[in-house]
């Protein structure tokens, strides 16, 4: 005698008989099928529980201080933060315990290669300064590489944050905000004070060879009395003699005759030809072959892209 | 000096030089000088290779005046010419295949400023290829990181911008390992340059000294580079970052950035470190466990994803998985497998990026899988480079995966005996779990139901350059796969130059 | 621990800024402290490398009245390579500023945490 089943609807043969006959889907709900739509949930006619809970669940997750769950979790990273951090600099330490001794004149890298630089640094290359010699001469592949690492930094800070002719027009009604106030003692004293910068930058430039400095330090400090002006007197002054126009030639131009200068350097000097750049006398201002040329190169170049820097960051063109 | 052997110097600094010129130019003008100095490199790699195979050594080529330990060097042997010809090409026919979605997705004043970062991108994976001294590396993979990190944010969606910023957050940290190591590096060996390098501490290992430094120098060097290149636990910029970009952007990242790190740590291995050394300091085992479970844990997260890039973006995270692996068995086949992977890998995914987009462009520009059903019929050439793509990864015979699984399993074996049984274990778990994922996939492009009215008859012509690049990557696919003879010995000869 | 932990105490305070710069780019969640972390650390490679390159009793590499006498100046390479990643370290700074300033612009935070709850939230608008 057979059990009579009350849910004969749910077993096995029931579902089976139903599936030969193709009356379901017998996968319904176990393999991924039309995604509900927005209309299905939104609407008070339909009940739908699960939309209650959501927003509770939702204001318990956006209810950061009540949170215990949320609480436990930051003391515990900021304790795992702590302990990562005291790891490394273990595991640091114990490397540096192991190191050379510092300031001893015999140590590993105080070899050939530095004696060389030193010694015949002058007459291969003709800089006094022995570190612009061998920045820009011996591995000037690694400078040009630095500075391109400049440039392309700035092209990706006009990517972000360049406006386009409709933001700027925009921008324009509120800008005046942003401009300075004109100001006699800032505007007085930047007067007496952006010449002299300017001329100190270029005075780092042109001796970058002969003393401390060269392209990067003296393009940042004419970079700075740049911005300087600009704080004081505003874009629209700016504008006069440095636009985004002659932004653009003055990097582009001081970029291409420095990859210029460096193919060239790279060809004649893997190739054994005699490269045509005179040397001159060590310790004049104008020796030490394309040393000079190439800190002014970089020299502007760094110049133009700590502005452009500045200007994009504070209203998005020049 | 024959002229063919300026040609590596010439090109690297010929994209540069592209790219600064690219500034004052117009969209339109930009794009086609970044071709024409894309397809000018590859055939200047191409004749390189050739002059290398046919010299049968590798040539050293100082950027300068001074030779070495004083100046800067790169050096040309088979392996790296091997790889800038393929990397080349990848990347030509990644910017063929993404050129119109290029100039759809991006803003019309800053097209011209892709091409730049591409140029520039383009230089420094050359340099980091054939670069000869650590530091030249550092540079390059700092103008690399930059460059993709710019390649990635110039969408300008909310999403792309976070992508970006997750991804600069982890090579910084990456770099920063890395650099430190190179500097203490640099404050027990004294040198720069690889060559000397390598002398300095066989020397150190030999007599004992700095022996605890030298441990640390390797894994700091290491990990740094494993972060950069996304190995398993550091993946998670990933999908968002290969996912949310302009396609173009997606397939060069996943095929070629991530790989330049893996190349260069190669590099490291062999020429700074020397590879018995890096056996020795069993910091191929962590590489080779933290593989493993990439292979795994990237195919299952690609299971899981709800969006055909992101899914490819997963799997992306398993093929890295393979490759360490492979580096991880510490033998010179699974070196040579590694390398093959990062060939493999770098055809089949740019192949697979370029045609999902062109289904997801035949569906009306959605990506979810229910939206794709019945993309191959609208869009045939997509859907057979798919096809062809998707096998190649799951490792149908006759194409390029096929060859590198069974390099793997070959190296599998010659492995010390406690790493045979889980390598091969988990390479066949990890292609059930590719099959499923890729097979699924597949299936729903070619399943043509339901589709609504105004797709039925819509079918997508791809544009010829869309259509050249797809061809020429499914061309490469079958030729790797058919080819992979003279292309193994290609690897293993340039290897044991290395050493 | 090394027999010369306490000599070399300049390359010990740049290790400890390293880990602490480092595990603030890494963990800590507001944009501007990663970025101040990544100068902290990219300053303590400065330091080590500063530091590795002095050699006692000896001058700055500039040469002085001609004499070319490589026991009378230091190394010059270290120098060089602070100089170049300083470079690279204000490049990389100004490309982070500039994203968190975009992040901020559209989503109004600089907590990224909390830029990816915002993003999550107008995504599923």
């Amino acid at each position: 005698m057979s059990r009579i089943r009350d849910d004969y609807e749910h077993s096995l043969w029931c579902r089976l008989v139903r599936w030969v006959n193709g009356e379901t889907d017998p996968m319904k709900g176990k393999m991924e099928m039309e995604p509900l739509r927005e209309s299905d949930l939104i609407g008070d006619s339909v009940y739908n529980p699960d939309r209650l809970d959501r927003k509770k669940v939702e204001q318990y997750l956006e209810d950061t201080e009540k949170n215990t769950e949320i609480r436990a979790f930051r003391v515990l990273y900021s304790m795992a933060s702590v302990a990562l951090c005291l790891l490394l600099i273990a595991v640091l330490l114990l490397a540096v315990s192991w190191l050379p001794v510092l300031g001893d004149p015999n140590g590993p890298n105080n070899n050939e290669v530095s004696a060389r630089y030193v010694e015949k640094g002058m007459e291969e290359s003709g800089a006094v300064n022995m570190v612009t010699n061998m920045i820009l001469s011996y591995r000037g592949f690694d400078t040009f590489g630095e500075t391109c690492v400049l440039f392309i930094a700035a092209t990706c800070v006009i990517v972000l944050l360049r406006k386009n002719e409709e933001e700027i027009e925009n921008a324009r009604e509120t800008d005046w905000k942003y401009e300075p106030k004109p100001d006699a003692i800032l505007q007085k004293t930047t007067l007496v004070l952006v010449p002299i910068i300017f001329l100190y930058g270029f005075y780092i430039i042109l001796n970058g060879h002969l003393s401390p400095g060269g392209g990067f330090s003296g393009g940042a400090t004419i970079g700075a009395g740049l911005i300087l002006y600009v704080t004081t007197f505003g874009f629209h002054k700016t504008q006069r003699f440095f636009g985004e126009k002659t932004y653009e030639i003055v990097k582009v131009g001081a970029l291409s005759l420095y990859s210029v200068t460096m193919i060239y350097y790279f060809y004649t000097g893997a190739n054994q030809i005699r490269s045509m750049i005179p040397l001159g006398t060590p310790g004049n201002i104008l020796s030490s072959g394309m040393i000079l040329p190439i800190n002014i190169f970089v020299g502007l170049e760094v110049a133009c892209t700590m502005y452009a820097f500045f200007a994009l960051f504070r209203r998005g063109g020049m | 000096m024959s002229l063919v052997q300026n040609f590596p110097c010439f090109s690297i600094v010929i994209c540069m030089a592209a790219g600064i010129f690219s500034t004052p130019l117009k969209g339109k003008q930009a794009k086609r000088m970044t071709l024409a100095v894309v397809t000018m490199v590859a055939m200047m790699s191409v004749l390189t290779l050739l002059y290398v195979m046919d010299a049968g050594g590798s040539f050293v080529y100082t950027m300068g005046r001074f030779p070495a330990p004083w100046g800067n060097e790169i050096r040309a042997g088979i392996l790296e010419t091997l790889l800038a010809t393929i990397f080349s090409l990848v990347m030509l026919f990644s910017l063929l295949g993404g050129m119109d979605q290029v100039f759809r997705d991006i803003d019309e004043t800053k097209v011209n400023l892709y091409f730049i970062l591409v140029d520039l991108l383009l230089s420094s994976l050359l340099a980091i290829i054939y670069t000869n001294d650590l530091f030249t590396g550092y540079v390059f993979v700092e103008i690399n990181t930059i460059a993709a990190c710019g390649m990635i944010m110039i969408r300008r969606s909310g999403r792309s911008l976070i992508a970006a910023t997750r991804y600069m957050v982890m090579s910084l940290i990456g770099s920063g390992l890395f650099l430190i190591g190179l500097a203490m590096l640099y404050d027990i060996s004294g040198h720069l340059l690889m060559e000397n390098v390598h002398e300095a501490v066989t020397h150190l290992v030999q007599t004992g000294e700095y022996g605890i430094p030298l441990l640390v120098i390797i894994s700091f060097i290491t990990v740094g580079l494993a972060i950069k290149s996304g190995l398993y636990p550091f993946h998670s910029w990933m999908p968002d970052a290969y996912g949310y970009s302009t396609i173009s952007s997606s397939s060069i990242l996943s095929a070629l950035v991530s790989k330049s790190y893996i190349i260069l740590l190669i590099k490291i291995f062999y020429r700074v470190i020397g590879f018995d050394n890096i056996v020795i300091s069993k910091i191929v085992n962590v590489l080779f466990v933290f593989g493993l479970v990439g292979m795994v844990m990237g195919s299952v997260s690609a299971i899981m994803a709800k969006d055909i890039y992101k899914m490819i973006a997963y799997s992306s995270i398993a093929q890295i998985g393979y490759i360490y692996m492979g580096i991880g068995l510490a033998t010179e086949e699974g070196m040579i497998a590694a390398v093959f992977h990062v060939l493999t890998h770098a055809i089949t995914k740019s192949l697979l990026f370029l045609s999902a987009k062109g289904l997801t462009v035949a569906s009306g520009r959605k990506r979810s899988f229910s939206a794709l059903q019945g993309a191959a019929f609208r869009n045939p050439l997509a859907g057979a480079a798919f096809l062809v793509g998707s096998l190649s990864m799951v490792g149908t015979p006759m194409l390029a995966g096929f060859i590198s699984k069974l390099l793997f399993a070959m190296a599998a074996l010659g492995a010390t005996s406690e790493k045979v049984l889980i390598t091969l274990i988990v390479l066949a778990v990890s292609t059930i779990l590719n099959a499923v994922y890729f097979l699924h996939t597949v299936v729903r492009i070619y399943t043509p139901v339901n589709v609504p009215e105004e797709y039925k008859y819509m079918r997508v012509h791809a544009s010829p350059g869309t259509a050249a690049a797809l061809f020429w990557l499914i061309f490469l696919n079958f030729f790797m796969g058919m080819m992979s003879q003279p292309i193994t010995d290609l690897i293993r000869f340039g290897i044991e130059m290395f050493a | 621990m090394g027999p010369n932990l306490w000599m070399n105490v300049d390359e010990v305070a740049a290790v400890i800024l390293f880990g602490i710069g480092f595990t603030t780019l890494l963990l800590h969640k507001n944009m501007i402290k990663k970025i101040i972390g990544l100068n902290i650390m990219d300053t303590a490679v400065y330091l080590f490398l500063a530091a590795m390159g002095y050699v006692d009793n000896r001058l700055a590499p500039i040469v002085e009245h001609g004499i070319t006498d490589a026991d009378l100046y230091i190394n010059p390479i270290p120098s060089g390579l602070v100089l170049t990643g300083i470079v690279v370290s204000v490049s990389v700074t100004a490309l982070m500023l500039a994203l968190t300033i975009r992040l901020y612009r559209k989503y109004r935070s600089l907590d990224l945490d909390e830029i990816l709850i915002r993003m999550q939230k107008e995504e599923q608008r």
